[in-house]
C-alpha cells in the first residue's frame, strides 16, 4: 500500500467484518507478522463495531469512513462516523472489579491493548478513532520516508 | 467461517462443543439461544468446549460472561474447555481468565462438578 486508501461504507454489520478482512489485508501486504495482523484486524473491527453500532446507531443513512496509511514510521487507521459523537467521561475501565462480568464496555480496552496509540476525537457530528502501529524494520515497509 | 454449535451429554453435563467465530451478529445469537435453551429446558452444568473457536471478538467476550452469569443466576454451573490461544490470551488481557473455571481435559471437566 504505497497510497494511502479510504473506503466509505454503509452502517451495517457486514462493513463490521469488511473493515476486518481489508485490515488485514492491508497489514499482511505490508509485511507485519501473524500477531500482530491479528491485533491490527480486531483492533479495526472493534472500532468499526462502535462506529456501526454505536456512533451511527445502523442508520443507513450514516456512512463509517475507513481509511489507511502508511507513514513513514507508522500504519495509521482512521474510523469516522457521522453520530452524535461518544462521551469520553463515560468509558468506564472493564478491567475494575465492579465492571468485570459487564457483558460490554471492552471494545475501546481492547482497541489500545493491541495498538501503539489509539486517539479518539468526538463531536457531535461524529467520531473519528485513529490506530497507529507502529512499522518494525525493513520488512515491514514501504517507502522509508514516504508521505 | 460463521459460528457451529453441537451440544452432547456425559454424565449429567452437557458439553456444548463450539466451533468458528463469536463474533458481534450471528455467532453470538447462537451461543446465547443455545444457553438459553439448554438452561430452560434444566441442564444447569454447562461446560462450553472452545477447542475449536479460532476467533473471538469483545461482543464474543461478553456472550461469554452473559452464558455464565446467566447460568450462575439461575442455580448452575459452566465451565471453559480447551481454549485456544487467541481466546486464552484475550481472556487474560480482559482479567477474565481468573473469573471463569477453565480446564483443558473434558474429563476433568465433567469431574469438576459437585
Amino acid at each position: 500500500m504505497e497510497q494511502p486508501v479510504s473506503y466509505t461504507l454503509d452502517s451495517t454489520l457486514e462493513t463490521v467484518d469488511h473493515a476486518e478482512e481489508k485490515a488485514t489485508r492491508i497489514a499482511t501486504e505490508l509485511g507485519f507478522g501473524e500477531e500482530e495482523v491479528m491485533q491490527i484486524s480486531m483492533a479495526v473491527r472493534e472500532g468499526a463495531v462502535n462506529a456501526v453500532l454505536h456512533g451511527n446507531a445502523y442508520a443507513p443513512d450514516k456512512k463509517v469512513v475507513l481509511a489507511f496509511e502508511r507513514t513513514s514510521n507508522d500504519l495509521v487507521i482512521t474510523i469516522r462516523d457521522q453520530g452524535k459523537g461518544i462521551d469520553l467521561n463515560r468509558i468506564s475501565n472493564p478491567l475494575a472489579p465492579e465492571n468485570l462480568l459487564k457483558t460490554s464496555g471492552r471494545g475501546i480496552f481492547l482497541m489500545r491493548s493491541f495498538m501503539d496509540a489509539v486517539e479518539i476525537r468526538p463531536s457531535q457530528t461524529g467520531t473519528e478513532v485513529k490506530l497507529i502501529k507502529h512499522v518494525h524494520g525493513p520488512s515491514a515497509g514501504g517507502k522509508e520516508g514516504s508521505q | 467461517m460463521s459460528m457451529k454449535l453441537s451440544t452432547r451429554q456425559v454424565d449429567g453435563v452437557t458439553i456444548v462443543d463450539c466451533s468458528g467465530r463469536i463474533t458481534l451478529g450471528e455467532g453470538s445469537i447462537t451461543l446465547r439461544d443455545t444457553v438459553r435453551d439448554l438452561l430452560a429446558k434444566g441442564n444447569k452444568k454447562i461446560v462450553l468446549n472452545l477447542g475449536e473457536v479460532n476467533y473471538i471478538d469483545s461482543s464474543g467476550i461478553g456472550e461469554l460472561v452473559s452464558a455464565f452469569t446467566t447460568t450462575k443466576n439461575q442455580g448452575g454451573e459452566l465451565k471453559l474447555l480447551n481454549l485456544t490461544k487467541k481466546v486464552h490470551d484475550l481472556l487474560q488481557i480482559t482479567k477474565l481468565y481468573t473469573v471463569f473455571d477453565v480446564k483443558d481435559d473434558e474429563a476433568a471437566a465433567v469431574k469438576a462438578f459437585k
